[in-house]
């Protein structure tokens, strides 16, 4: 089950920086958005796939029994949080850089490094 | 319970601070004034912490909602943190007090005081914490805040930039949360202290490697240094003077301290750790690669903000050195660095950005005849200049020539040997900056005078760059303090 859980987790981190690598914008956001998927799958199986009990202690215990790690979920949590609102920043910057340019390849994006570079030849600022 | 409010307050003050100056950033003055008083508080509050930190025996420590130690959040005012978080004050007073110069009500609108703010809040909680997670949490929040100060103006450069900022950042983002992720998996804590204390009972295995080169991707990324260094000179120049400043006097700097962090207090690398033997080798030649590459690339290049940009990593390179070395002292060189490379840097750029007002361009083949019309500023100027270069009697050189020693102490002179090459062209780089900014002549050339805020700004980070300079033992002291802190835990 952890083997498999694992492979299923590397499979989707893989299939995210594929995409990350396109020269299309739109598909390296969708990308970075399966990134962030694939990462919280991999933190979960780290906190070890085990008892599906919730992680609330019995009236009258004063321990905690056999049940889910609590930590790994509040952390996932806190994962998806900042990793939706990293994806919505990117797809803003993506769709500013659309609608200036009309076009979403990624060499096309390239102002910032135009701008100041050092001349081709003497003589030449381009 | 006093210090609980000292240990929260470099969060809390520019969080608050930020808070007011979202709420009044339609009124430009409000919001300006918002960002310089939450500026000069967090000053005197991070004093004070450092204060505190110092003179008592145990370490102020607080557990944020009185969870247990190990399951909540806490706070801990160690060295090298309280330090760093003081630097990081100047630097924020510094860039406030520069603001006017190159911020205007439109920039203010467009969010200025409440992002910069937020992200010297940040970068503080990232220098306070004791958490693994809550590293990558404030992280991921200077991030969102430097995303939006890159593109204050939305010109298509800074859109770009910013793509480039971002894809960069938040992959290295997710090799870090991977990273934690497993390290927690291997010892089941996220309280850096407990992690090492469980690593170190632990031989080497596939799971802790995995984890560290996942760490050391994810930080060396956020930290610049070479080959994940590429997005930095293609995104910092698009921003604004008092922007770039603070990003290239913090930022990186941010992402080194959590190497430190990790490979220094988390793997145990500077002591008699089995896995230091391994990473000490790659992390040498990652270092000389960063030192020779970048101080090449700055070489090459005319406009102002992208030459200090590659400075920028190349002086992360000389750190990394230090963390290469891998002896107790090699660490403490490497924090003396830090502390000096985050005063020189961000002034650096806060010259520059009065340079381009006074010339009216970024591009060194445009300006000159600083020295003329305005002796004051070129001796100004001059302070991080030489530093950088490392002149004596100037912070750089006690820093660079300290890394060198240790190296040479530590039996890895080559390590030595490259940064004494790459000091040379450091020189060279600095003395050709130098002479076109401020002493050549350029014909026909009208020059602007230079604001006095601007000139207030660089003398508080040049007369603490002289400082270090004059009394070293100090900073010293402090940094060998704060290696041994680093690799004992508390």
């Amino acid at each position: 089950m952890t083997l498999l859980y694992a492979f299923v987790g590397a499979g989707v981190v893989g299939c995210g920086l594929y995409m990350i690598l396109s020269r299309n914008l739109v598909r390296m956001l969708l990308g970075f958005s399966l990134l962030a998927t694939g990462a919280n799958l991999l933190l979960f199986l780290a906190g070890r796939v085990g008892s599906q009990q919730p992680p609330i202690i019995v009236e009258g215990e004063q321990r905690l029994g056999d049940a889910a790690d609590p930590l790994i979920q509040a952390l996932i949590l806190t994962a998806i949080v900042i990793g939706f609102a990293l994806t919505v920043v990117m797809a803003t910057l993506v769709l500013r850089a659309w609608r200036q340019s009309g076009s979403i390849r990624a060499e096309d994006a390239n102002a910032a490094e135009a701008m100041g570079a050092p001349p081709k030849k003497p003589g030449n600022t381009a | 319970m006093t210090d609980a409010l000292l240990l929260v307050a470099p969060v809390v003050i520019p969080f608050i601070g930020a808070a007011i100056a979202m709420l009044a950033r339609k009124q430009a003055t409000l919001a300006a004034a918002t960002g310089l008083v939450a500026s000069l508080l967090l000053a005197i509050a991070s004093a004070l912490l450092f204060a505190r930190a110092m003179t008592s025996i145990s370490t102020p420590l607080t557990l944020l909602g009185n969870w247990p130690q190990g399951i909540g959040l806490s706070l801990s005012a160690t060295l090298p943190g309280v330090a760093l978080v003081m630097v990081t004050a100047l630097v924020a007073l510094a860039a406030a007090i520069y603001a006017p110069v190159d911020i205007g009500p439109r920039r203010r609108r467009a969010g200025y005081d409440p992002m910069m703010l937020a992200m010297i809040g940040a970068v503080n909680g990232a220098f306070l914490t004791d958490d693994l997670f809550n590293l990558y949490v404030w992280f991921e929040l200077a991030l969102l805040c430097a995303i939006g100060l890159l593109t204050l103006d939305r010109r298509p450069a800074q859109i770009h930039g910013a793509i480039r900022y971002a894809a960069f950042a938040m992959l290295g983002a997710t090799f870090i949360l991977l990273g934690i992720g497993m390290i927690y998996g291997i010892t089941a804590t996220l309280n850096i202290h407990e992690a090492a204390a469980a690593l170190a009972r632990t031989p080497p295995n596939v799971a802790s490697a995995t984890a560290a080169a996942l760490l050391f991707g994810g930080f060396a990324l956020k930290a610049g240094l070479a080959p994940f260094h590429l997005w930095l000179p293609a995104s910092y120049h698009v921003a604004p003077a008092s922007v770039t400043a603070v990003f290239a006097g913090l930022l990186t700097k941010m992402g080194f301290y959590a190497l430190l962090l990790i490979f220094a207090g988390l793997f145990g690398t500077a002591s008699e750790s089995p896995s230091a033997a391994q990473m000490a080798p790659l992390f040498g030649i990652i270092a000389a690669a960063t030192m020779l590459v970048c101080v090449a690339g700055a070489l090459a290049q005319t406009d102002m903000r992208r030459l200090l940009a590659y400075h920028v990593i190349a002086q992360v390179g000389y750190m990394m050195a230090g963390l290469a070395i891998a002896t107790r002292e090699g660490v403490a060189a490497a924090i003396f660095y830090m502390i000096h490379s985050i005063i020189v840097q961000s002034n650096l750029f806060l010259g520059a950005g009065l340079i381009r007002r006074a010339s009216g361009s970024w591009d060194l083949t445009r300006t000159g005849g600083m020295v003329r019309h305005d002796p004051l500023f070129a001796a100004l100027f001059a302070v991080p200049v030489l530093s950088l270069a490392g002149i004596p009697p100037l912070s750089g050189f006690w820093a660079k020539m300290i890394v060198i020693r240790e190296s040479l102490d530590a039996g890895m002179a080559w390590i030595g040997g490259v940064a004494l090459i790459a000091g040379l062209l450091t020189i060279v780089s600095m003395a050709t900056f130098w002479s076109d900014a401020c002493w050549k002549e350029t014909p026909g050339q009208r020059i602007r005078r230079v604001p006095g805020t601007g000139l207030a700004a660089m003398a508080l980070l040049s007369a603490a760059t002289v400082l270090i300079g004059l009394f070293p033992q100090g900073l010293w002291t402090l940094a060998q303090q704060s290696a041994y802190m680093l690799e004992i835990g508390r």
